[in-house]
């Protein structure tokens, strides 16, 4: 159970997905001006990462064994379809959601966070159950980047900042420092 | 010139789709597979080339090593059936000449950053390290990862008597199982000890079993 | 009516490079130009095996445009662009395993790099291959250029070497920060607020008074 926390207590701030791995960047400049939407993406993210999740490891423990250097190209194909899968369904289940999630869901197809996240539970080889919460780790840690980012975003809207760094370079360096600050997570399960 | 607009829209039947799809996989199928089997020598001599070149380093360059796969019974020479090779645990037994030098063994187990990596020398007959080699690990460059490049750090798991004790300099007692951790890295360091410690405890009886030739 | 006139090769070739550069314009591939430029060998590893990725499906989309239906264009990219991808992948393990280790999952992210597919998308798929070929070598090098100077500005401040060579001496005390994450989004961000300013300068030479700058395009 406590390997099982570790994952994803790792996954959510110690190696945060955005902060110290880099991944899902894309939604994380793009999307990150406003709390609201960057909490939407945020679900959006968690939701198709544990699907990935599990898809990722029937793939692994079914069919992959076998041919390795396909990895790449069969983790590509299921992603885009389940992110496909998952809007269709969503927009059949639950049209309040569909609307909510807006055009945020298409957007994940191309999200290095979830490729990322099939490339690391195939490495570390999790079963079902660490996939998961290494998922859902990961999917809590990008939202809670998200949703500090655009925190912060928000505020500078009305600060006092120079035309010329009202662009993605103070992001950027806002970005850093949150980073910075992330670190101290680090060493976090290691004193026991 | 082009004029925008002037074709008519066409829809195409499922069975071009599908067969471009298919076609475009069946292409690339076939790419993969090719570069594959032209690379995949190279790949997996490059693997255990730097193998072996960890196994000379802890057990102070042996001639030739042993294979050997950890089962629940003791040491195998053969892969217990069912097992990939991948999957199965794997020691190092390293010979010079026609005597056993000591045994290679990964360990690993979380640091401060993340999972480390390690190979260490065994010699199971007097419980006493030959050597440890860090094979990976994510600490923190400058403090961290000074238990791959200090020097006296690693040079302590060339005499030390399993199993380990782990101890900051201040109160170092000089005995033979005492590791001092480095000062400003003592969660890596401490990740170090236990993660030899947590190996020794599960197979080291295995390795004082093992008769070679048995 | 006046036919829509086509650019130059020349200029096919030389706008990827620094006026629609992908990284520091368009803020395209941002997770592998933060997450492997700690050192400049990694940077200009990745950068050759973007390349071979950008070039090669660049060129195999352009040729065979016109028998791939529209629907599953996107599909049939994604498909050629992943088996560039585990080519290259599988290339940098046979031929460089320690750097190969190093970039770690990052080349697999090359496919879903936004560049690449955005290149196919919005001219590969439309241009002879001539044009395209010479779009994604203007774009690589961008990509390049972009991923190097992070790397040395990184690897030269958080560890005083360049290319594994001591440059600043001993007595240089390393910003280790640099090479940490955080280290990359602040020269990134750096570089970016560099270019803003200076733009800003030019344009204000250029016109003799001071203009707003008009925000960067969000990336979507």
């Amino acid at each position: 159970m406590s390997e099982l926390l570790w994952i994803f207590v790792s996954a959510a701030v110690v190696n945060n997905f955005t902060l110290a791995l880099f991944l899902g960047l894309c939604p994380f400049l793009g999307v990150s001006a406003k709390v609201e939407t960057g909490l939407r993406m945020g679900a959006a993210n968690i939701f198709v990462m544990v699907v990935t999740a599990i898809a990722v490891w029937f793939l692994n423990t079914l069919v992959l064994d076998a041919a390795p250097y396909l990895r790449i190209i069969a983790f590509i194909v299921v992603i885009a379809s389940l992110v496909q899968i998952v809007e269709m369904a969503v927009k059949k289940l639950s049209p309040a959601l569909f609307r909510a999630l807006g055009i945020y869901l298409p957007l994940i197809t191309t999200n290095c966070a979830i490729l990322g996240l099939a490339i690391f539970q195939t490495n570390r080889g999790y079963g079902l159950l660490e996939g998961l919460a290494f998922a859902l780790g990961a999917g809590a840690g990008l939202t809670l980047a998200l949703v500090l980012m655009a925190s912060i975003r928000e505020t500078l809207e009305v600060a006092d900042v120079p035309a010329f760094a009202r662009n993605m370079g103070l992001v950027l360096i806002i970005a850093g420092a949150l980073s910075l600050a992330f670190m101290g997570f680090a060493g976090l399960f290691s004193s026991a | 010139m082009t004029t925008p607009g002037a074709e008519a829209p066409r829809t195409t039947s499922p069975t071009r789709l599908i067969g471009t799809l298919g076609g475009f996989g069946a292409l690339a199928g076939l790419l993969i597979v090719a570069v594959f089997t032209a690379t995949e020598p190279r790949i997996r001599a490059n693997k255990a080339a730097a193998l072996a070149a960890a196994i000379g380093e802890v057990l102070g360059a042996p001639d030739r090593y042993d294979t050997l796969y950890v089962t629940d019974g003791g040491l195998a020479a053969e892969l217990p059936a069912g097992v990939a090779p991948d999957q199965a645990e794997a020691v190092y037994l390293g010979w010079r000449g026609d005597r056993p030098v000591g045994f290679a063994v990964l360990a690993e187990g979380p640091g401060f950053q993340d999972d480390i990596r390690l190979i260490f020398g065994f010699d199971a007959q007097s419980a006493r390290l030959l050597g440890m080699t860090v094979l990976e690990s994510k600490e923190t460059p400058g403090l961290g990862d000074k238990i791959i490049k200090d020097s006296s750090f690693v040079s302590q798991f060339t005499v030390a008597v399993a199993p380990l004790e782990g101890v900051k300099d201040t109160r170092a007692t000089g005995g033979p199982s005492e590791i001092v951790f480095i000062t400003g890295a003592t969660i890596s360091s401490r990740a170090v000890v236990r993660a030899i410690n947590a190996t020794l405890e599960r197979v080291g009886p295995l390795l004082a079993d093992y008769r070679p030739g048995a | 009516m006046t036919p829509a006139r086509r650019p130059a090769p020349s200029q096919e070739l030389v706008k990827g490079v620094w006026r629609e550069n992908p990284v520091l314009v368009q803020l395209l591939g941002l997770c592998p130009a933060l997450a492997v430029t700690n050192t400049v060998v990694n940077s200009l590893a990745m950068s050759a095996a973007t390349f071979f990725v950008l070039l090669g499906s660049s060129i195999l989309v352009s040729t065979v445009k016109r028998i791939v239906p529209t629907e599953v264009r996107i599909s049939t990219y994604i498909l050629i662009i992943a088996t560039f991808v585990t080519i290259a992948d599988m290339l940098l393990e046979a031929l460089v395993p320690v750097t190969h280790k190093d970039l770690g999952a990052f080349v697999a992210l090359i496919v879903v790099n936004c560049m690449i597919l955005g290149r196919q998308e919005a001219f590969a798929s439309k241009n002879t291959v001539g044009r395209a070929a010479l779009d994604a070598i203007g774009t690589g090098i961008g990509f390049t250029i972009a991923l190097t100077m992070l790397g040395a500005i990184r690897e030269l401040l958080g560890n005083g070497t360049l290319l594994g060579y001591s440059v600043l001496g001993p007595n240089f005390e390393p910003w280790v920060i640099m090479v940490l994450p955080p280290g990359g989004f602040l020269a990134l961000g750096c570089l970016l607020l560099l270019f803003s300013w200076i733009s800003k300068r030019k344009a204000e030479r250029r016109d003799g008074q001071a203009l707003p700058i008009v925000p960067a395009r969000e990336a979507a």
